[in-house]
């Protein structure tokens, strides 16, 4: 009877067997078709370790530091790995309020639950002492070392700039940042970013589930190593830009010396400026409103962004053009006719010389009319717009009227007036030299920057020719980092024309009657001219020089804002500047004093 | 005497060899599992792979306890062995230490004892010896009823220590009553009662049941010129029914949340990662991670750094999945078959009722202990945590499935002289 039921094993085999069969496809399925928890085991086991390198370090022209890096420290959080824990404790540790840790944790993790994120950044050597040693009591949360940028002389912040973190903006369109990574926000941080920071390095490691290291995988093989940033050499020389800012304190204004063989800049001063440590670390955010909100704007630099009438300095201007185009010659003689345009008392200028030495507005007045309505026409018009064209084209060739490539962001370009623009202005035919007569004296329509009456004084120093100004000397480890940088220049003015002008120049500083004897140093051939800037306040206060005469090593532009006469205080501030650098000290401290004293604003942020 | 001496020299060496096998291997894979490269000790009884060491030396001696006891013992001594065990579900319900939610153990010094492993032996002994009786039918409703009892008991024991997995594991004995002769109807009843089950807990009742009365709406045109074949169409329909009602009711408000939770989950009806999902996805990561040839000893990142939870115990398959890949899982489920194969064998070719039956027990429940652990971890079957025979760390279970074995293999090695 029970035999009968032993047919039934078959059955049961069958069932082990479907089971069995069903296990191993399953499993075949989960081992080797569905790769994706690989995947998933990778990201339960693998953590990505950032190497941070440090960011490289600026040096001035003679080897000086100029920015440098600090340690700091910022805690980090991944969200998902916090557990339970003494919340009281850990915001008593950080100085925080619970409402805090509950908003920072949230952010947290509303960047990611799964990756980590800074909870607090810089964190001070208090605070990371007594984090280091309790931090195995908060899971979740580490500490991820990073470098601040420090500046050891309060000097020169327009031109260094700074760094912050990167923004959203910023993560979505270049991936290499991160949240929480640093960038270069403004000046040689922000231009020469990719030299500076390095690059970062990666460390494969394997965790826990309570995200505990266990080793890095596979012995290391997926790591890279993070490259320090490269140091850099900028052509600033620390000590005169430190003293052209002692000049230009409680003034409004700019100074840029360039160095004209080379169009490497010595010093830029942007007044008022601030001290650039203002912008670093957690006080960054609340100084940066502070310095925003200034009446006098100090994060604004005007040697690159302040667009000035160029005022008399553009006679010379006029007066090269004027003798290469042959409008007139060095002989050319005007009388200081004051019905055609305002003058000031002066000998008659016999000749161009003596016209720049004297600065004489109707005789420029004329020049330029020779250059605007040469005649060549019966239509004032149409004479006038062919004018224009040609001055146009020398003016540019001159560095005026476009960016000149300098090595830092938001470089303005300034306003050389075209055909074009005043066609849009004024229509087509509608305007002859009488409607733009002002140009000829350096009004009008002309602006410039500060920083193309630097690199004019440069051209006319090197006679006719000048290189992009700019501020990288050297990367070091690298030759020609910028070759855009040792590209010359030409203007389109024989040098012969340029020697006449270098003397009317002389003449300027060094010769009775000059506009600005206060710019004379004793054994030094200086060679400048000053510009008195009408505009709707008081005059701005211009000048322009290169020294020494011959084989010239330092070429400079002063503006001072609405302190007068160009004579008067920009051309004392550039013959000390000049004095600083060419010997070092500067012998006329009478002359220094004056300046010092010399106090127009007050910063309200400082 | 001397004929003796041969039958008892005897044993199924290859049963023995695969255990050996399974339980070497099952001991590397609780090393790996836990392994640390600051404990490199073996015999360090401080770790699990340590103390699995003892519970195997231990088993080697119960073993030859086993072996050197004579045959008729079992047999003869089978309904005091089930009523000892079913004490010790009593004890263990009065005295026993609660963990992880479950009332399960006896502690005896430093470690404890889990009588619900031991309770498997005592029901397989009684029901041996009560369905191996020459004159027990199968047929007779008084036969079932008793085999029924006889298995129930224990099972309710242990459902009353929370331990509801344990007590699943005695539905294994539905199948020796099958090979004995229970109507394989009942069987089908059983497989059609989980299809509706499962099917009651995803689809809305009420479209069940109007499914149902179509089907019977059917098979009442095919069949209805078939004698009285409307009254057991009615009768299965209500009967049908009234099951899905109740699982419904059940799953409702009997279940706890952790229970409907887990069930729903298997279901795909949740799939909470962090919460009762976490367990098997983790696993099947693990699992899935290993590839065709795995990552190598000791190489598995996920059971290692504890992301799968209870990876010496319950998820110990997970390790053979990461390990040792596709290739190892292969062979282990393999290995696992030719045991359940041979053992079926073995049965069969037993001259007594007893041992039979026995033997049968044996497989069944090793089958059901395979196919739910390993089908939970990778998500083919709910997680209910029983252990892997052989392979997870656990004193008691380990003792418990060496000594079941090992009286199948004694009363095998003593089948010629056993009635």
């Amino acid at each position: 009877m029970k035999i009968v039921y032993s047919n039934r094993r078959y059955i049961i085999s069958a069932a082990m067997l479907i089971v069995g069969f069903t296990y191993v496809i399953r499993l075949f399925y989960l081992q080797v078709i569905d790769d994706s928890y690989v995947l998933s085991a990778q990201s339960n086991t693998l953590r990505n370790i950032t190497m941070y390198p440090a960011r490289g370090l600026v040096y001035d022209r003679k080897g000086e530091l100029l920015v440098y890096n600090e340690a700091a420290y910022d805690l980090m959080v991944t969200p998902r790995q916090v557990k339970e824990m003494d919340t009281s404790a850990f915001c008593g540790l950080l100085g925080i309020t619970r409402e805090e840790f509950v908003t920072r944790l949230e952010k947290a993790r509303k960047y990611s639950p799964y990756k980590a994120s800074p909870f607090i950044t810089q964190l001070t050597k208090n605070q990371f002492g007594y984090l280091e040693e309790k931090l195995f009591h908060f899971p979740g949360f580490f500490v991820q070392a990073r470098t601040l940028r420090q500046y050891p002389q309060p000097i020169a912040a327009h031109v260094l700039g700074y760094v912050g973190e990167v923004t959203q903006g910023i993560i979505d369109r270049q991936p290499y940042y991160k949240r929480g990574d640093y960038i270069g926000i403004a000046g040689i941080e922000r231009t020469y970013e990719e030299i500076l920071r390095g690059r970062k390095g990666s460390r494969l490691v394997m965790v826990d589930v309570f995200n505990r290291e266990k080793g890095s995988y596979q012995e290391g093989k997926y790591d890279t190593m993070a490259h320090k940033g490269s140091d850099i050499i900028l052509s600033l020389d620390a000590e005169l830009q430190a003293y052209g800012e002692l000049l230009m304190k409680y003034k409004k204004g700019s100074i840029v010396a360039i160095e004209p063989a080379t169009g490497e800049i010595l010093a830029m001063v942007s007044s008022p400026g601030y001290d650039p440590n203002l912008l670093v670390g957690r006080v960054r955010g609340g100084n940066y409103k502070l310095l925003l909100d200034d009446s006098l704007k100090p994060l604004f630099n005007r040697a690159l962004m302040a667009n000035y009438s160029p005022g008399s300095i553009f006679k010379i201007v006029q007066a090269l053009i004027g003798m290469q185009v042959g409008v007139i010659d060095e002989f050319s003689a005007f009388p200081c006719n004051k019905g055609l345009v305002n003058c000031h008392n002066h000998p008659y200028p016999s000749d161009i010389k003596k016209a720049i030495q004297y600065s004489c507005n109707p005789y420029f007045y004329m020049v330029y009319k020779r250059l605007i309505q040469p005649g060549k026409y019966p239509s004032i018009f149409r004479d006038s717009e062919e004018g224009v064209r040609i001055w146009h084209d020398y003016v540019v060739r001159l560095g005026m009227g476009h960016q000149l490539g300098i090595d830092l962001p938001s470089e303005k370009p300034g306003m050389i007036p075209d055909v074009n623009f005043y066609n849009r202005w004024y229509g087509e035919h509608r305007w002859a030299f009488s409607t733009i007569y002002s140009n000829g004296i350096g009004q009008g329509e002309v602006q410039v920057v500060p920083l193309q009456m630097a690199n004019l004084a440069a051209l006319i120093a090197n006679r006719g020719y000048y290189y992009p100004p700019h501020f990288l000397k050297e990367v070091k480890g690298e030759k020609f980092p910028r070759p855009e940088y040792s590209k010359r220049h030409e203007s389109n003015i024989d040098r012969h024309y340029f020697e006449i002008i270098v003397d009317a120049m002389r003449a300027v500083v060094e010769e009775p009657g000059g506009t600005a004897s206060r710019a004379r140093i004793p054994g030094i051939t200086v060679c400048g001219k000053t510009g008195t800037v009408e505009n709707p306040g008081e005059d701005h206060s211009g000048f322009f020089a290169f020294a020494p005469m011959e084989k010239p090593g330092i070429a400079v532009a002063v503006y001072v804002e609405n302190a007068g006469f160009g004579g008067t205080w920009a051309a004392p501030i550039a013959s000390l500047m000049i004095e600083k650098y060419l010997t070092g000290n500067v012998a006329d401290t009478l002359k220094e004093q004056r300046i010092l004293d010399f106090k127009m604003v007050g910063l309200e942020t400082q | 005497m001397k004929r003796n001496d041969t039958i008892r020299s005897s044993p199924d060496w290859v049963v023995i060899i695969l255990y050996i096998v399974l339980v070497m291997l099952g001991w590397m894979n609780i090393y790996a599992a836990v392994y640390d490269e600051s404990h490199p000790s073996i015999l360090d009884l401080s770790t699990s792979y340590g103390k699995q060491l003892l519970w195997i030396l231990t088993s080697g001696v119960l073993i030859l306890a086993v072996m050197f006891t004579d045959a008729k013992f079992f047999p003869a001594f089978s309904y005091v062995l089930y009523g000892l065990t079913l004490a010790l579900l009593v004890a263990v319900l009065l005295v026993g230490k609660e963990v992880a939610g479950s009332k399960s153990w006896i502690s005896i010094g430093s470690f404890g004892l889990q009588p619900a492993e031991f309770a498997k032996i005592g029901a397989t002994l009684a029901l041996a010896r009560y369905l191996g009786d020459l004159h027990i039918k199968m047929q007779s409703p008084r036969t079932r009823f008793i085999s029924g009892i006889l298995i129930a008991a224990p099972a309710i024991l242990i459902f009353l220590q929370n331990d509801t997995g344990s007590a699943l594991v005695f539905m294994a004995f539905l199948l020796v009553l099958y090979r004995e002769g229970l109507s394989g109807n009942i069987l089908l009843i059983g497989l059609l009662a989980i299809f509706l089950f499962i099917i009651s807990l995803l689809v809305d009742k009420y479209f069940i049941i109007g499914a149902m009365a179509g089907l019977a709406l059917f098979a009442w045109l095919m069949f209805r010129r078939v004698k009285r074949s409307l009254p057991l169409i009615l009768l299965l329909l209500v009967g049908a029914s009234g099951f899905v009602y109740s699982v419904d009711y059940a799953f409702n408000n009997i279940l706890e949340d952790h229970q409907r939770t887990r069930i729903n989950v298997l279901l795909g009806k949740e799939t909470d990662l962090r919460g009762a999902g976490y367990n098997v996805n983790q696993s099947k990561i693990a699992i899935g991670s290993g590839g065709f040839f795995g990552k190598g000893f000791l190489q598995g990142t996920q059971t290692k750094y504890d992301f799968v939870p209870e990876q010496s115990t319950d998820f110990i398959f997970c390790t053979v999945g990461e390990e040792w890949g596709f290739l190892g899982t292969t062979v282990v489920i393999g290995l696992f078959i030719f045991l359940l194969f041979r053992l079926l064998r073995m049965a069969e070719r037993q001259r007594s009722s007893f041992s039979r039956i026995y033997g049968y027990s044996v497989a069944s429940i090793l089958f059901f202990h395979i196919a739910v652990n390993i089908g939970m971890t990778i998500g083919l079957a709910p997680v209910i945590g029983i252990p892997l025979p052989f392979f997870s760390y656990g004193g008691s279970s380990l003792w418990a499935f060496s000594i079941l074995l090992f009286i199948f293999i004694r009363l095998d090695a003593n089948r010629l002289i056993m009635l």
